[in-house]
């Protein structure tokens, strides 16, 4: 009995506190900290502003996907505004051209109104001639501002393909990047992808209904390859290809991919066969 | 009523597949049908009452000076004895720890026991039977009991080997001591050995300690196997001491350690291999008035594996695969004696703890290793109660024994869990299963007749291989096998029979088994799955079959030419089939042996002949092709010198005199056996 009652009181202590975590007020709360475990990426001064730019897991803006989490402090009295109107515009500048990459919109996170949460995907990392920089322009009481700070994209430290750039059969340029698994496991992995158009330099649209097949293979174990896996099909609630991904030891994968489109014409991507070891259209991972 | 439906079943199956074994029913008819008419009732003395069972005793220790001329080679491995039954046939992948089959079924439908204590071997390519961590020098003998006549100590389909530890027990002999040493010229393998005892009334102590160390062998044909060596000592202590004069407290412990063993049939070598068996007992004579014998026993052992292809050319990606398997168990037994009953009843139970892991090292430095757990940290708690009754029914003897277990297992490792949940997405962490036995076994005298005859039924739980194993390769098949945790048991029904005819210069006898068992769990191609092993032709789950058949019949003839010089011989017919009619893998092809031996008790000669016919039935879907026929002799000699007190002998010998290459059906992949090999032993005891 002692413990059950033990039991019953954390239990309402806990449902207590999160109930009042998710009171949705507008007033900012920075008692709590909402970034607290997140990784900071860059912190912006511009305007007698502080736009922190933060990331869960990643120390730097990589090449893939990155998502991030924007808060904007008013350096005056070190508040955070709540709901800032955010919309960015990252430029790849190359040494003939600039371009962008595939973004999505600035929202507010689901628990605290003073972060919001998007995510970019850059298709290439900068190097010494070439460069990334994201113009933010935001509206934070009543008054919209502009800043653009360079950037600095890395290659993932393994090296590993998470993002891949290429003309489908149709003759339209695709971006495909993937978002989970951050943390690859040796067991049944949920897969997500995006799939963006390339409609001009600087505008990329996502593509909806078509399907991402899943091959994955060791190369290093005679392409080992895994039971169960699932296609990438379109989840319209998170906008995103999901399917699933296993993983039967650790070391190095390679997703061999397919994008097909809605009536299963193949776009891009070959089947692994016993002549043809890999498709040129892929995934890495290590774990 | 189940029960009655199996019998029946069994007997529907024994007409049906009786085809193929015709011939063997005619020659039981011959010998049945005389009884009615002539035979004459016996009452057997009471300590005959081990011939109701058909078991089969290996001695394997020599207290008395006498026994060496019963053993063809005294310091053998422990192997080479076993090999000795007739039932018992050893798989080899090298020339170490061979794997015993009984009634041709391997380890997972077998209960091996040391003393009634269970282990289990730490290698998931079965590297280590549990055989491989005892030796001669431990040991007084091997008990081996067919079929579910071996569920003393735990769940059987095929049968039971208990190998009993040498030991003192009270007798008033003293200090005694003596030193072995034996040569064998073929992979020039020495033995050394010593042992030193103490036993009074009150108090007893064995200590022994042995060393073998062997390099290549050769098959006939001077045909070098390479990585066939190995290097083994074992050291072992047990004693015992009277608390009161009904009530002893006893104990055991066993170190055995083997290095550098050669597996040349598979892939991998062993760098260690290691178990610690110990055991504390409690034994009394009387409990509860009626009770006798009462005998408890609290033991633990920690076995750890270690496989190695640093030293093998050519290999494809390198890998480490370590293996533990630790068992914790107890059991009480006592026995009751009524009027015309004699009991025994005994609780049991133990919890075994599986571990494997395998490493892989890629190619490419700057890829991550590759791991995997093969064996997924399964936690097997099992106990059962076993009750036994032998009734004295005038003139007959009926053994009736029952065991009921209750066996859980668990995936004790996440990593392992979520692996194997890639195969099968709904899989329970734990599950249990009951288990149950029940046979009864009758023999009858018309001296100089006797007839035995048994039927039973039992099942058995998957082993953790066949439940969790997660990508273990099989060299002799070539694929890589994954365990199914929701594979049924497989339950075995059993009829046995034994017709013999003794009188004191001729002994012949004819027996035969027959297993009818469901749910007979075999790998299975799945074709859809990719092969992890590099060069691997495919994935084989395992799966329950809907039934397998066995056959196991002998023909077995002593024949005393003069009180010193006997003759024996022994022929075996084994088949083995599917509910498809195929063939089951590692089914014996006829086989014989025989032997002559002149013994006068200081001086012992012996000529043994043994050979198999051309292999007939076989399946190549599990690699296996026809083993061709063969015949190999041995010829051996022993002498006992005395000196005063002290007594010597020596024992010389020659193997495979004729040097034939040569390999039976359970040599894994074909490899040869060992051509010519001479070989002497000498043991000098001290009294």
């Amino acid at each position: 009995m002692k413990t059950i009652n033990f039991f019953l009181i954390i239990f309402i202590a806990v449902i207590g506190l999160s109930s009042c975590s998710s009171d949705g007020d507008d007033s900012s709360k920075i008692e709590e900290n909402p970034m607290d475990g997140y990784n900071l990426l860059t912190n912006i001064e511009a305007n007698g502003h502080s736009l922190e730019l933060y990331s869960e897991g990643r120390t730097g803006f990589t090449t893939g996907y990155n998502e991030i989490f924007i808060r904007i402090k008013n350096n005056a009295d070190n508040n955070y505004y709540a709901h800032p109107e955010i919309t960015w515009m990252p430029v790849m500048h190359m040494m003939g051209m600039n371009h962008s990459c595939p973004i999505s919109e600035l929202s507010i996170s689901d628990g605290y109104n003073t972060v919001a949460k998007g995510y970019i995907v850059f298709q290439m990392p900068g190097n010494a001639d070439e460069f990334w920089d994201i113009t933010f322009t935001y509206k934070v009481g009543g008054q919209e501002f502009s800043v653009t700070e360079t950037i600095d994209v890395t290659a993932p430290s393994n090296g590993k393909q998470t993002v891949a750039t290429f003309m489908g059969s149709d003759d339209v340029r695709y971006v495909l990047a993937m978002v989970e698994p951050t943390y690859p496991e040796v067991a049944v992995n949920d897969i997500r992808a995006q799939l963006f158009k390339m409609e001009s330099m600087v505008n990329f649209t996502l593509v909806e209904d078509y399907t991402v097949t899943l091959d994955p293979r060791m190369p290093g174990m005679g392409n080992h390859s895994s039971p169960n896996n699932e296609d990438l099909t379109f989840d319209a609630a998170s906008k995103s290809y999901k399917g699933k991904l296993s993983l039967t030891m650790t070391g190095y994968w390679k997703l061999n991919l397919k994008l097909l489109n809605s009536t299963g014409e193949v776009l891009k991507g070959e089947d692994v066969t016993e002549e043809n070891d890999a498709s040129s259209l892929y995934f890495e991972l290590e774990l | 009523m189940n029960i009655i439906k199996c019998v029946q079943k069994v007997c529907a199956i024994l007409m049906a597949a009786s085809r193929p074994i015709n011939w063997w029913m005619f020659i039981l008819g011959i010998f049945i049908f005389p009884i009615g008419s002539n035979a004459q009732e016996l009452v057997l003395p009471k300590d005959s009452i081990i011939t109701i069972n058909l078991d089969e005793v290996i001695l394997i220790s020599a207290r008395k000076t006498l026994d060496y001329h019963h053993q063809p080679k005294p310091l053998s491995t422990l192997d080479e004895y076993l090999e000795s039954s007739k039932k018992v046939d050893m798989v080899k992948r090298g020339a170490y720890a061979w794997e015993p089959t009984l009634n041709n079924m391997f380890s997972e439908r077998l209960s091996v026991t040391i003393d009634g204590m269970r282990i289990f071997g730490a290698c998931t390519d079965k590297m280590d039977p549990v055989t491989s961590y005892v030796d001669v020098s431990n040991l007084s003998q091997a008990h081996i009991a067919s079929g579910q006549q071996g569920t003393e100590h735990g769940n059987t389909i095929g049968g039971a080997i208990n190998l009993e530890l040498d030991r003192g027990n009270f007798k008033e002999t003293g200090l005694y001591g003596g030193v072995e040493t034996g040569f064998e010229s073929n992979n020039q393998m020495s033995v050394v050995g010593a042992e030193l005892n103490y036993s009074n009334s009150n108090f007893y102590v064995d200590t022994d300690i042995i060393y073998r160390k062997a390099e290549n062998y050769f098959a006939g044909g001077d045909e070098e196997v390479e990585f066939s060596q190995f290097e083994k000592y074992n050291f072992s202590a047990n004693g015992g001491y009277k608390i009161a004069e009904d009530q002893a407290l006893t104990a055991s412990l066993i170190y055995d350690e083997a290095r550098d063993v050669g597996y040349p049939a598979l892939t991998m070598d062993v760098s260690l291999a290691r178990a610690i068996i110990a055991s504390v007992g409690f034994e009394q004579d009387a409990l509860c008035g009626s009770l006798s014998n009462w005998k408890s026993k609290l033991y633990f052992n920690k076995v750890t594996h270690v496989m190695d292809d640093t030293k093998r050319p050519d290999v494809p990606i390198h890998m480490d695969m370590p293996g533990w398997s630790n068992t914790y168990g107890f059991y009480s037994q006592a026995v009751l004696q009524a009027k015309k009953h004699q009991f025994l009843f005994k609780v049991d139970g133990y919890y075994n703890i599986s571990l494997a892991e395998m490493t892989m090292y890629p190619n490419d430095p700057d890829e991550l290793p590759m791991f995997m757990l093969t064996w997924p940290d399964v936690r097997t708690a099992n106990g059962g109660v076993y009750a036994e009754d032998e009734l004295d029914l005038n003139g007959s003897f009926l053994k009736i024994a029952t065991r009921m277990t209750v066996q859980n297992q668990n995936v004790a490792d996440e990593f392992g869990l979520n692996s194997l949940r890639i195969f099968y997405p709904e899989m329970e962490k734990s599950k249990t299963r009951f288990l149950k036995s029940i046979s009864g076994q009758w023999h009858k005298m018309w001296m100089p007749w006797h007839f035995n005859a048994g039927l039973s039924y039992g099942d058995r739980a998957p082993s953790v291989t066949e439940g969790y194993g997660f990508y273990l390769f099989n060299s002799f098949d070539n694929h890589d096998y994954i365990g199914d945790p929701g594979l049924a048991t497989e339950k075995s029904m059993e009829a046995n029979t034994k017709i013999s005819w003794e009188k004191s210069k001729l002994k012949l006898s004819a027996e035969a088994n027959f297993f009818h068992i469901a749910d007979y769990i075999i790998g299975e191609i799945d074709p859809s799955l990719s092969v992890m092993t590099i060069g691997a032709e495919g994935v084989k789950i395992y799966k329950n079959l809907e039934y397998a058949n066995l056959l196991n019949s002998s023909l077995d003839i002593e024949y005393a030419i003069l009180p010193e010089l006997k003759w024996s011989g022994l022929i075996s017919y084994h088949r083995g089939t599917d509910n498809n009619g195929i063939n089951i893998p590692f089914i014996s092809p006829f086989s014989y042996r025989s032997g002559l031996q002149f013994d006068n008790r200081s001086f012992s000669v012996a000529l043994r002949l043994t050979g198999a016919g051309k292999q007939m039935n076989y399946n190549p879907e599990f690699g296996e092709d026809q083993t061709q026929a063969y015949t190999v002799c041995s010829l051996t000699f022993g002498k006992t010198f005395k000196f005063n007190n002290d007594s010597m002998y020596v024992k010389f010998g020659v193997e495979n005199i004729f040097d034939e290459n040569y390999s039976t059906y359970t040599d894994w992949k074909n490899i040869p056996r060992m051509g010519r090999n001479f070989f002497l032993t000498l043991s000098y005891s001290i009294n």
